[in-house]
């Protein structure tokens, strides 16, 4: 008590001007200046965060099971299968895709050009035409990979007949399904759809997918965790950078790809294939994630977030608390890099479900592992450094098993709170790949972006709603 | 035309080099360039862009890509920016302590004493709230803090024995460091509780500069010692001097609290046992064995006293009487002789204590002193940028800072409004304050002087400009060069508010004789 006055000096926390942090320091005075920011909302969320005191639920008891959920997961490669056979629900005229759900008027250039991909792809429809027709006329059925237990990369369209990778979460027995990687440039998931796309995809179809599934059955099981892991301390956040994790990857399966029963051309063309495409990995990366947080959907209560997805046109997530609910707002263009030849105007708003890598705990919240790519951040490994650190703000974990060698293998932050989104004001960031916002263009450039941030309050507005 | 140059085993990451690209696409005189390693992907957009060529077809993924269209004679150009990109390195920024929460900075300090808060009143009265639940001290500086946040916040603090100064809090000073506005006093034996900025600031610097010093200076903010929250911090800071070692005198200053207000913290102070000075500007403390201030300066003066152990032997000190000093009445005779025009006074001030104190002096002799905030609501101004007769404003309220900044920090409208006065032909004298100390304009003098200037010049009438600085000699400001600025410019210049306000009511009597 009163004791302050017994202290030879003071150290003083400035929040506000910073001209009286300046004034401090130049005195010699000990202090820390905080770069302050309103609440997400303004004054709204001042009444929700107060309101959000006097819910009948304990927040912090249903956070702290879900991140327990998060941290425990085991996400692990166990085979794989054709999306009509494992992804529930999947049916001949369904077509899955990225980010919240949409409809097909609403769609941007690449979701409707990878659907248009997709039903030629199927040997539904034989061109463009065919294919947009078959949509207008009704038959055609959409809906988000989450809503089947799955994630899809960019446009995410993945159809009836496409194999998929099945990743089971062994601590708690839930599986989650992506497709594989088509590599850069015109690929179906920036929503090309010309002839070398499709003769892609059936090549990956009839070789690429016969001769991984044996070789997984030869190798088994693999534990994808342990290659994350590993790979946040080779330089890749698993999101933009996936480099080390397909090297890793690569040496796993390699000796199993050798054995399996396929001819050596194929077997070639296989390992070709995963050796050139530095982004084999993502399509492995996100559905570990999804997988991780899969369990922890629906945990009473819990305000961490358990999707951040994109479709091109809207930002979704969900929160755990608020099981099958979106929460949604316009998809943002993406900061970035561009590809010689192109310009902004080029650009389609974000899109795209890898953002579960974020949510998840790697990603753009794990960019200060991966310092090769620290120029999407905007130049330097000190600010990729300062952008993880900023994350850990909002987040209510630092993960025991992913850790960033730069932090002296501090853990990644993990869980996103929304109520510290929304009370801190700061927005999860977000590395990705742009897209071109023609269908049957491609890949644009890369760069980082943020969700909107309205996205949140209306969140966070619904659980008060719900738990009071 | 295009050229092609090709780096074998140069290898750089894709992002580097899209960078690289952006720096060579920038260079006046290229139309189209591609940096960037011989991968299929690069090669078709060389294909596509119809930059191809032998060289970089041959070209393997380990080897760097330098391809421009141009102009003839462009590559050099092109090669230095590259390679002074690719370089890499930069040389690291010096990092300052910047944290993104009240959580985050408690993670890099955490054995921090006090928060200081100057954001939006509406979000700080929560952040004082977090730094209460935490256990800090807090100097809220905002204003526009909910009077229930405050109530809350206070009761917490008090409980928990932590204090919270403020809202609207300007000045505190604790174990010396000054916080905020805040003047670079000596270190002494005065303690101070003030629920008014300027008067505290006015009052510690007096001290200091008479060669005392402060022990600590708590600050209230003004609402403080109303009726609504009752003194809570006002009172609370009475008992934390008292029990303070290093505090011989307590000094009280505020414009008038809640009468049960003045009762508490009368008993207090007598509780404590410690000497004090009392002063309610404006404001009556009838206690016979209380020493009451009748300026701030007389404040000062006693509290000084009274550190020294010597006895108050009269009801109203002035400065010049302590530290030795000029003939004022011939002052008063040199100005009435060079005065060529006008017989009202004006004054312009960024202090509103310091107005305060102005106006209560004037007014005994003027009667109505005319003000956005009189003492009698008779002399309300109107209109708050039209003067009338005598004047005394308060730039430092709400209703002249709304989107701006603090006339202490930003001079613009005391400039224009003191040209303004000067050349109305019913003025004769114009009086205003010179604030220094941390927080306020680096320079103030220089914007005064530069406006006097201007007046005089554009008016061509000698008029009497006085000034009061506010400030020590160790303010970062420099005390001396201010007042040598101001004096060059014709300014007389005074060490406190009140001999500065009696030099002026002199010279306004003279006027009139």
């Amino acid at each position: 008590m009163r004791d302050l006055f017994k202290k030879k000096t003071i150290k003083v926390i400035n929040i506000g001007l910073k001209g009286f942090y300046e004034d401090l320091k130049s005195q010699g005075v000990e202090a820390v200046h905080v770069d302050w920011k309103p609440p997400l909302g303004g004054k709204k969320s001042l009444e929700l965060l107060e309101a959000l005191k006097n819910v009948k639920v304990d927040v912090e008891e249903a956070n702290k099971k879900v991140i327990e959920i998060m941290l425990s997961a085991q996400p692990t490669l166990v085979g794989m299968a054709q999306a009509k056979d494992v992804v529930p629900g999947m049916k001949k005229n369904l077509i899955l895709h990225a980010g919240p759900p949409i409809e097909w008027e609403r769609m941007s250039g690449p979701l409707r050009g990878a659907v248009i991909g997709g039903l030629i792809y199927e040997g539904m429809a034989k061109n463009e035409e065919e294919a947009i027709e078959l949509v207008k006329s009704g038959e055609i059925e959409f809906d988000p990979w989450h809503h089947h237990d799955g994630v899809g990369p960019m446009a995410g369209v993945a159809t009836y007949s496409m194999p998929v990778f099945i990743i089971e979460n062994k601590t708690y027995g839930v599986r989650a399904y992506c497709t594989m990687n088509e590599g850069l440039g015109k690929v179906l998931r920036y929503g090309a759809y010309s002839q070398e796309v499709i003769d892609r995809l059936k090549w990956m179809e009839e070789v690429l997918y016969p001769v991984l599934k044996e070789a997984i059955e030869i190798k088994g099981e693999i534990n994808l965790k342990n290659i994350i892991a590993q790979a946040l301390q080779m330089g890749d956040e698993c999101h933009n950078r996936n480099r080390a994790a397909t090297s890793l990857f690569f040496r796993e399966i390699a000796p199993a790809i050798i054995e399996t029963s396929f001819s050596n051309k194929d077997k070639k063309r296989v390992l070709e294939f995963i050796h050139s495409n530095d982004h084999f990995f993502l399509n492995l990366s996100m559905p570990a994630m999804k997988s991780t947080v899969l369990p922890a959907e629906g945990t009473e209560g819990s305000t961490i977030v358990t999707v951040m997805a994109r479709n091109g046109t809207d930002f979704g997530i969900r929160i755990a608390g608020l099981p099958g609910e979106w929460f949604v707002g316009p998809a943002q263009m993406v900061e970035g890099l561009l590809f010689p030849g192109f310009t902004p105007e080029d650009a389609n708003p974000d899109i795209g479900d890898s953002t579960i890598t974020e949510t998840g705990g790697i990603g753009g919240f794990a960019m200060a592992a991966a310092p090769a790519i620290v120029k999407f951040v905007g130049g330097s490994v000190d600010e990729a450094i300062e952008t993880t650190k900023k994350m850990y703000e909002i987040t209510d974990a630092e993960n025991d098993t992913y850790k960033i060698p730069f932090l002296n293998f501090r853990g990644t932050p993990t869980g996103i709170n929304i109520v510290k989104v929304v009370e801190k004001g700061i927005l999860p960031r977000i590395n990705t790949g742009i897209a071109h916002k023609e269908p049957g263009v491609g890949q644009v450039g890369a760069g980082l972006t943020y969700p909107p941030m309205n996205i949140f309050v209306d969140a966070l507005e619904r659980f008060v709603e719900k738990y009071s | 035309m295009v050229h092609t140059v090709v780096r074998k085993n140069a290898y750089y990451d894709s992002v580097t080099l899209m960078l690289a690209t952006d720096e060579v696409k920038a260079i006046d005189g290229v139309e189209e360039a591609l940096v960037g390693m011989a991968t299929d992907t690069n090669k078709e957009f060389l294909k596509d862009l119809g930059m191809m060529s032998k060289e970089a077809e041959e070209a393997g993924p380990n080897d760097l890509l330098i391809v421009v269209k141009g102009r003839e004679g462009i590559l050099d150009e092109v090669l230095k920016v590259v390679d002074n990109f690719l370089k890499g390195g930069e040389e690291e920024k010096k990092k300052e302590e910047v944290a993104s929460s009240l959580d985050s900075a408690l993670e890099m300090m955490p054995d921090a004493d006090l928060v200081l808060i100057s954001i939006a009143g509406e979000y700080a009265g929560k952040e004082a709230m977090k730094a209460v639940d935490k256990g800090l001290h807090v100097m809220l500086f905002s204003d526009n803090v909910a009077l229930e946040e405050e109530i809350e916040v206070k009761k917490k603090a008090i409980e928990k024995g932590l204090l919270v100064m403020g809202p609207d809090c300007g000045t505190a000073i604790i174990n010396g460091v000054p916080l905020a506005f805040a003047n670079v006093v000596r270190r002494g034996k005065v303690g101070i509780v003030a629920a008014s900025g300027t008067g505290s600031q006015e009052v510690s610097s007096i001290v200091s500069n008479l060669g005392e010093g402060i022990s600590q200076l708590i600050g209230t903010g003004g609402r403080d010692v109303k009726k609504d929250v009752g003194g809570l911090m006002f009172l609370e800071g009475i008992k934390w001097l008292s029990e303070d070692d290093g505090t011989e005198v307590i000094v009280l200053i505020s414009k008038p609290p809640a009468p049960e207000v003045v009762e508490k913290a009368v008993k207090l102070v007598k509780e404590s046992g410690k000497k004090a000075v009392v002063h309610f500007i404006n404001g009556e403390v009838k206690d016979e064995d209380l020493v009451v201030g009748k300026t701030l300066e007389d404040t000062a003066i006693k509290a000084v006293l009274l550190a020294q152990g010597k006895e108050i032997e009269k009801d109203e000190y002035s400065y010049y009487e302590i530290a030795g000093g000029r003939d004022l009445e011939s002052m008063v005779k040199e100005q009435l002789e060079k005065i060529e025009e006008g017989k009202y006074i004006r004054g312009l001030y960024s202090g509103g204590t310091l107005a305060d104190e102005a106006m209560v002096l004037f007014s005994k002799e003027m009667g109505c002193v005319w003000s956005p905030s009189p003492i009698d609501e008779k002399c309300k101004l109107e209109n708050i940028n039209e003067s009338r007769e005598n004047t005394v404003v308060d730039m430092g309220e709400d209703e002249f800072t709304k989107g701006r900044p603090h006339p202490m920090i930003d001079f613009t409208m005391r400039k224009e409004r003191l040209i303004k006065e000067y050349m109305d032909p019913e003025v004769a004298i114009i009086i205003l304050d010179v604030v220094l100390g941390y927080g306020s304009h680096m320079d103030p003098a220089s914007e005064i002087a530069e406006a006097v200037n201007e007046a005089r010049k554009k008016y061509g009438k000698y008029k009497l400009v006085v000034a009061n600085i506010l400030g020590t000699k160790d303010d970062p400001q420099g005390y001396d060069k201010q007042w040598k600025t101001l004096e060059d410019a014709g300014v007389v210049v005074f060490p406190s508010n009140a001999t500065a306000v009696k030099f002026a009511l002199e010279v306004w009597k003279g006027l009139r004789s």
